[in-house]
C-alpha cells in the first residue's frame, strides 16, 4: 500500500500549551510529519540519556519503538496531560513493558510529567520504575513488564469502551519476541470474537530478543499472516517511516468494520545509534560515557531514512 | 450468633455465588462476570441470561481472562472471574500477581471446586494449594465461606470493598449453618462458641465438622471455643490472640496444611511465643478420584480426628 511515497504535511494535534493552562479546552494544532520526526529524535535522546543515567534499562527496543510512540503521543492519541485518568481518553498499553524509557520520554515531552524527573529512572522512590507502574506514574494506563500479558488488558479496556459506547480507542504495542507467549494469541482470539475495532495493535517487529534473533530462538513465521489468519485486519509497514505510520493511522486504523487492527512494524532494534542497531547485546545494556556521547551525537545528526 | 439447628438442608457454596452475583448485577451495572468456559458449572448461567452485556466468556484461556478482567477494572468495572479453584489460583497465578495485585485493581476471583470437593475428578482438579498461593500476593484478600448464606454475604462484602479478592466455593453441597440474617465482615472471625479448654479455628467446608466435634467434646465436659475463620487474609489476628490464653488450638481446613489457615494461625502463635497448635488439613499430598468425604477421611479431616487432637492437647 506504500508503493507511492506519501507527502503528508500537516496533522491535527492537541495543543500542549492549552493543557498546561488547565482550561480543559482542546485546541487543534497542526503537526507536520517533520515535527513528528523531530519529536522521535528527542524521545530517543531522552530514553538513551535515562538509561545512561540509570546505568540500567533497555535501549534497543526503546529505539525501535520510538517512531510509533512519537506518532501516537504527538498526533494520534486523544489524551489530556492535565487529567491523565480522564475516562474518555484513548488508552495506550505498552505490553513490551521493558521499553518503558521511550514511553516515559513521551510522557515528559507531552507534559504528563516534568522533563527533568524522568532521569530518576529505576531509582528508589521514582515514579519511573524499571517497567511501567500505573500506581506510580501518571499517564500509564496499566502496569506491565511480564511479557505476553498487556494485550489481554488492552482487550479488557476495549471491551469496556465498546459496552459503554465510548469513542475512545485502545492502542497496544507488543514485541515480536513477545508473540512467542501463548497468552498473546488468547488475547487476539478474544479481540476478534468481541469485534474490537477500537483496538489497534502495533507489533514492534525488530527481529531480536535477549538470546539473539527471534528466528533462531523461536521462529515467529509471518506475523502479518498469523494475525490475519486469526481474524485481524492486518497491514505491514516500515516502522521507522513516519509517513507510513501516519498514513496507516489515518486510514487503515480508523476503519469501523468490527475488526481489530494489527500493524506489523518492521523496525531495527537500536535504531538511530549505529553501534546498537541489530545488536541483541543492546537489549538491556546501558552505554558507558563514550558510548553515550556517541549515541547523542548520532541522534542529533538526525536519522537517515 | 445463632446456629441453625435444622442442619439438614445442604447447598453447595458455588450456588451462593450463582445467586448473589445476580443480585449484585441487578443493582450495579459495573459488575461483570468473566467466564472461562465453565459458566454452567460455576453457576453463572442466571447472570448470563439476565445481564449479557455484563458478561464475557473468554473460552478455555485463563491467563487471558485474568488480563481482560484487569483491563475492565481500569475502566471502573468490577469483574468477577469465574472458574475452578485449581485454575483460578494456579493457571492464572502470574497474571493475578502482575496485572491484578501489583496494580491493586478491583478484580474478584470467584472459584468453585475448592479443596477436595471435586472428589471424583481426581487430584488434577482438587485445589489444595490455592489459598496459600493467593495469600502470598500483596494486596490480595482470601476468603472461603462455610455455607450458603455466609458465602453470599461475603461475596457481597467483597464486591463492596475495593481491591483484589479470592473467593473459594465448594462444588459439593454442604450443610446450612447460618440463617440468612447473619452478618459477616471480611477479616473478622465469626465466633460460633465460647469456651475455655480448647480453641478450634476452622474455615470453609470444614466448619461443619468443627461444629460437630465441638458438640461432642462439650458432651464430654470439654469447653470449646470455635471460630469460623472465613478470611485467612487479612487474618483476624486479634481473634487468634484471644485464643492464646486457652493455649490449645486446633486448625481445620480443606487445604494443604502448608500455607493455608493452619500456617496463618501458626505464624501468630509462633510470634506470640505461647500456645500449642495442631493442624488438620490435607497432608501435603495430591488427591485421587474418590468421594469427597473419603478424601477428607484419608487426610484426617474428620470429626473423630478433631476430637482426638483435642484430647491429645488436653493430656499434654
Amino acid at each position: 500500500m506504500f508503493s507511492t511515497p506519501l507527502v503528508i504535511q500537516v496533522y491535527k494535534y492537541m495543543s500542549l500549551q492549552e493543557d498546561h493552562l488547565g482550561t480543559g479546552v482542546w485546541h487543534m494544532q497542526q503537526t507536520s510529519v517533520e515535527q513528528l520526526k523531530q519529536h522521535a529524535i528527542e524521545l530517543r535522546k531522552t530514553a538513551v540519556t535515562m538509561v545512561y543515567e540509570a546505568q540500567s534499562g533497555h535501549p534497543g527496543g526503546s529505539l525501535s519503538a520510538a517512531d510509533v510512540i512519537s506518532a501516537l503521543y504527538f498526533r494520534e492519541m486523544n489524551v489530556d496531560p492535565a487529567n491523565p485518568k480522564w475516562e474518555d481518553r484513548d488508552r495506550f498499553v505498552l505490553s513490551k513493558g521493558h521499553v518503558a524509557p521511550i514511553q516515559y520520554a513521551a510522557l515528559a515531552l507531552r507534559g504528563f510529567v516534568s522533563n527533568e524527573s524522568v532521569y530518576t529512572l529505576r531509582q528508589y522512590g521514582s515514579p519511573f520504575q524499571g517497567h511501567p507502574d500505573m500506581k506510580k506514574c501518571p499517564g500509564i494506563d496499566i502496569s506491565t513488564g511480564s511479557l505476553g500479558q498487556g494485550l489481554s488488558c488492552a482487550v479488557g479496556m476495549a471491551i469496556a469502551g465498546q459496552r459503554d459506547e465510548k469513542d475512545y480507542r485502545v492502542f497496544a504495542m507488543v514485541g515480536d519476541g513477545e508473540c512467542q507467549e501463548g497468552q498473546i494469541w488468547e488475547a487476539i482470539q478474544a479481540a476478534v470474537k468481541y469485534k474490537l475495532d477500537n483496538l489497534i495493535v502495533f507489533v514492534d517487529n525488530n527481529r531480536l530478543q535477549i538470546d539473539g534473533f527471534c528466528e533462531d530462538v523461536m521462529p515467529l513465521l509471518d506475523l502479518e499472516k498469523k494475525f490475519d489468519a486469526f481474524g485481524f485486519d492486518t497491514t505491514r509497514i516500515d516502522g521507522h517511516s513516519m509517513e507510513q505510520i501516519v498514513e496507516t493511522l489515518d486510514t487503515f486504523a480508523k476503519q469501523k468494520n468490527g475488526k481489530p487492527k494489527c500493524i506489523v512494524c518492521d523496525t531495527v532494534k537500536g535504531k538511530g545509534v549505529s553501534y546498537m542497531e541489530d545488536q541483541a547485546a543492546w537489549h538491556g545494556t546501558a552505554p558507558n560515557k563514550e558510548e553515550f556521547e556517541l549515541a547523542i551525537k548520532e541522534l542529533e545528526g538526525g536519522l537517515p531514512v | 450468633m445463632s446456629v441453625t439447628k435444622k442442619a439438614v438442608e445442604k447447598k453447595a457454596t458455588r450456588a451462593a455465588f450463582g445467586d448473589e452475583i445476580v443480585r449484585l448485577g441487578e443493582s450495579n451495572k459495573d459488575i461483570y462476570v468473566v467466564d472461562i468456559d465453565i459458566g454452567k458449572s460455576c453457576k453463572t448461567d442466571k447472570f448470563i441470561e439476565k445481564f449479557p452485556m455484563q458478561h464475557i466468556n473468554v473460552g478455555i484461556a485463563e491467563q487471558n481472562g485474568a488480563g481482560i478482567a484487569a483491563g475492565l477494572a481500569t475502566t471502573g468495572k468490577i469483574p468477577f472471574i469465574s472458574t475452578y479453584a485449581v485454575f483460578g489460583s494456579l493457571r492464572m497465578a502470574e497474571q493475578i500477581r502482575q496485572e491484578v495485585c501489583y496494580p491493586n485493581l478491583n478484580v474478584k476471583i470467584a472459584c468453585s471446586h475448592g479443596g477436595l470437593t471435586p472428589g471424583n475428578d481426581g487430584g488434577s482438579h482438587q485445589a489444595i494449594e490455592d489459598m496459600g498461593v493467593m495469600r502470598s500476593f500483596p494486596n490480595m484478600t482470601v476468603i472461603m465461606g462455610a455455607d450458603y448464606h455466609s458465602t453470599r454475604k461475603l461475596i457481597a462484602e467483597a464486591a463492596a470493598m475495593y481491591g483484589p479478592v479470592y473467593l473459594r466455593f465448594t462444588r459439593d453441597a454442604v450443610p446450612m449453618i447460618y440463617d440468612e440474617n447473619e452478618t459477616f465482615e471480611i477479616g473478622k472471625a465469626k465466633q460460633l462458641r465460647d469456651g475455655a479448654d480448647i480453641a478450634i479455628i476452622a474455615n470453609g467446608d470444614t466448619v461443619r465438622l468443627a461444629i460437630e466435634a465441638a458438640e461432642q467434646l462439650e458432651q464430654n465436659g470439654v469447653s470449646v471455643k470455635l471460630l469460623d475463620m472465613h478470611t485467612i487474609k487479612p487474618l483476624d489476628v486479634d481473634a487468634v490472640k484471644d485464643c492464646l490464653d486457652i493455649g490449645r488450638i486446633i486448625t481445620v481446613e480443606d487445604h494443604n496444611i502448608l500455607n493455608g489457615l493452619g500456617s496463618a494461625v501458626a505464624e501468630v502463635i509462633a510470634e506470640a511465643g505461647k500456645g500449642q497448635l495442631a493442624r488438620i488439613g490435607v497432608q501435603d499430598r495430591f488427591g485421587e478420584s474418590a468421594p469427597y468425604e473419603k478424601l477428607l477421611e484419608i487426610n484426617g479431616i474428620t470429626v473423630e480426628n478433631i476430637i482426638a487432637k483435642a484430647n491429645k492437647l488436653l493430656t499434654n
